[in-house]
């Protein structure tokens, strides 16, 4: 072949490979940007349908018979009260075998099996948590439909993310400061205390708020517990004006929650029922919205100020 | 005195450090608890409906209707729903999913990345709640425009949402997995005179398949036990049908619908939503251990 022609061949081909590449990254910016659109549209939607029922009165009453009328009041009590109880159960426990599985835990079969285990929960439907609280919270503790069994259930949904996020803080601290307590005589506790736990706060917190997140927008294995969704009443106060000031009453509530709220209202047929939906799915879009930028805002800074 | 003093405190903290130990380890048994927890209550909840249905039936019979008073038991028409829309999800988030990692990974800017990646998974933050809302009132509207005949519930409705659901699951394991291809087999691959997409589809993409294939996986486990978007979206009678543009019941919404009724302790209707919640923990179990193993072998790999 003469040598002009077999250039003239070669940027022929090479210049089609860059339009292909050029249409490639054409393609790929589009597509990204129309999933962004998709989450944009959502929330559009929601907001053009629902804004205009969110006003005080909306906040403060109970869910009623008449669409005008009804509120989310005994819903958004009834999620605080869920998240006070999956947070009390699920960051204790997670903080304990994520330090446990990084710092402590030897080699072997069974934390081989642990491991293995954890990613599995990690994947198990939520609903399956629901059905698993039904048996064993409602039933065969007797905690009946109350905010303690939905509360515990949503812990055990979120129990491998707190895992997962303590132990990913933890294994990002270069092992030298470990070796440094340790040359210094500190227990591995005293390191882990004094030195890991301090380090990693940025790491935890982030995978903490990931996981209430996920737990107030879920409804699934609220359902499956049997949670009431017409309630017009709120649990007791965990307060109370008489020694010892504190009543913990409130966990035996039956109780709704946000998002089994808004689920009976998109059942129902009917427009104005449809714009309560819209209005409480705002507030849930709002709150797991923001603390999910939260987290990631957080995560940013926790990995910006740290220089080994 | 200053030495016993130190003594004495040394041992506090020895102390201290055992009961931690013993603090510590429980945390990592709970996480095994909560898992016995799952399989003895459906083991043990479901048996007495697994000890009266024939075993033969549950393939048999055409229909799942439980809780009629001539019962049949053809657990085929709750998984004909879980397969079509996962079947359906699939169809939206492994494309899309993949082009988007690809794009993520060998072409975006850096800076447009990171501040585009945590943009995609707040897609899988949504509340699946709002996601069924919005397949209701708003994609099946749209798609009826299209396709006239289209049901107020449909399987193509809710699989679709359920697919952009899941895209981050897939983009973002993905683009993990293509990013650590090591940049010298890239580097050979331009040395030959491969283009950008050519790098991409021919080195970079086999290079991470397990990796990629883990995220696949795991998307398939999220849209087979996603609950609240088909419950809403796809309807609650079960189906035996494989038409998308139909409605069925899907197994976790045939729970879904059950939970919502009165439901006695010991009666049939709790005794099916346990047997179907055991085939459900099954088809998942399965999935997540074959991603787990793939992400592992591709890490070990790497």
């Amino acid at each position: 072949m003469r040598p002009d022609l077999f250039h003239a061949l070669q940027a022929k081909r090479a210049s089609r490979r860059r339009s292909i590449d050029q249409w490639f990254r054409r393609l790929g910016l589009f597509l990204t940007l129309t999933t962004l659109g998709i989450l944009g549209i959502l929330l559009l939607n929601l907001a053009m349908n629902g804004l205009a029922r969110i006003d005080w009165n909306f906040l403060s009453s109970f869910p009623s018979r008449r669409a005008g009328e009804a509120g989310v009041l005994s819903a958004w009590v009834g999620t605080l009260l869920l998240m006070m109880v999956t947070a009390g159960a699920a960051i204790p426990f997670g903080l304990a075998a994520g330090i446990y599985l990084e710092e402590y835990a030897p080699k072997n079969r069974w934390t081989d099996f642990v491991e293995i285990n954890i990613a599995n929960l990690a994947g198990v439907p939520s609903i399956l948590y629901g059905l698993m609280a039904l048996g064993l919270f409602v039933y065969q503790f007797q905690f009946g439909q109350s905010v303690l069994a939905g509360g515990l259930a949503l812990a055990c949904l979120v129990l491998p993310i707190v895992i997962v996020a303590t132990r990913e803080a933890l294994r990002t601290i270069p092992s030298s400061i470990r070796e440094a307590a340790f040359a210094l005589g500190a227990t591995r506790w005293q390191a882990v205390w004094h030195h890991l736990l301090p380090y990693s706060t940025g790491g935890i917190a982030t995978g903490v708020i990931l996981a209430m997140s996920r737990a107030i927008g879920e409804s699934a294995p609220l359902i499956t517990i049997g949670a009431l969704t017409f309630i017009a009443f709120l649990p007791p106060a965990p307060w109370v004006d008489h020694v010892p000031f504190v009543s913990f009453d409130w966990l035996f509530s039956p109780f709704t929650a946000l998002p089994i709220q808004m689920f009976n209202w998109v059942s129902r047929p009917g427009e104005e029922f449809q714009a309560n939906a819209a209005a409480a799915g705002l507030i849930l879009m709002v709150i797991t919205l923001s603390m999910n930028a939260a987290a990631i805002l957080l995560r940013r800074r926790a990995q910006r100020n740290i220089t080994w | 005195m200053g030495s016993s003093r130190s003594a004495s405190s040394r041992r506090l903290d020895q102390g201290l450090e055992s009961v931690m130990v013993w603090v510590l380890r429980a945390g990592g048994w709970a996480s095994v608890l909560v898992t016995f927890g799952i399989v003895i209550t459906l083991v043990k909840e479901s048996w007495p409906f697994f000890q009266a249905v024939p075993f033969v039936r549950l393939f048999t019979d055409t229909m799942w209707t439980p809780l009629f008073s001539e019962p049949q038991y053809g657990i085929g028409a709750l998984l004909a729903g879980t397969l079509v829309t996962t079947g359906v999800a699939l169809l939206v988030a492994i494309p899309l999913g993949t082009i988007l990692a690809i794009y993520l990974s060998e072409f975006a800017e850096p800076q447009f990345r990171d501040w585009v990646k945590p943009m995609l998974e707040l897609l899988s933050a949504v509340p699946t709640v709002v996601y069924g809302y919005f397949a209701l009132l708003t994609l099946t509207p749209l798609l009826q425009k299209i396709y006239p005949d289209l049901p107020q519930f449909s399987m193509l409705s809710a699989g679709m949402i359920m697919g952009i659901m899941i895209v981050p699951y897939v983009t973002s394991l993905g683009e993990d997995a293509m990013r650590s291809v090591p940049m010298l087999l890239r580097e050979g691959a331009y040395a030959l005179g491969d283009g950008k997409l050519g790098v991409a589809l021919r080195v970079v993409f086999p290079g991470a398949f397990s990796g990629l294939a883990a995220a696949y996986v795991l998307a398939i486990s999220r849209a087979v036990g996603e609950t609240m978007i088909v419950a809403i979206a796809a309807g609650l009678q079960p189906r035996m049908t494989v038409n998308p543009l139909e409605s069925a019941a899907t197994v976790t919404a045939f729970i879904v619908q059950v939970s919502l009724g009165d439901l006695p302790h010991g009666s049939i209707g709790y005794q099916s939503i346990f047997a179907a919640g055991a085939v459900l923990f099954l088809m998942t179990l399965g999935f997540n251990l074959a991603g787990h193993a793939l992400r592992r072998r591709f890490h070990r790999a790497t």
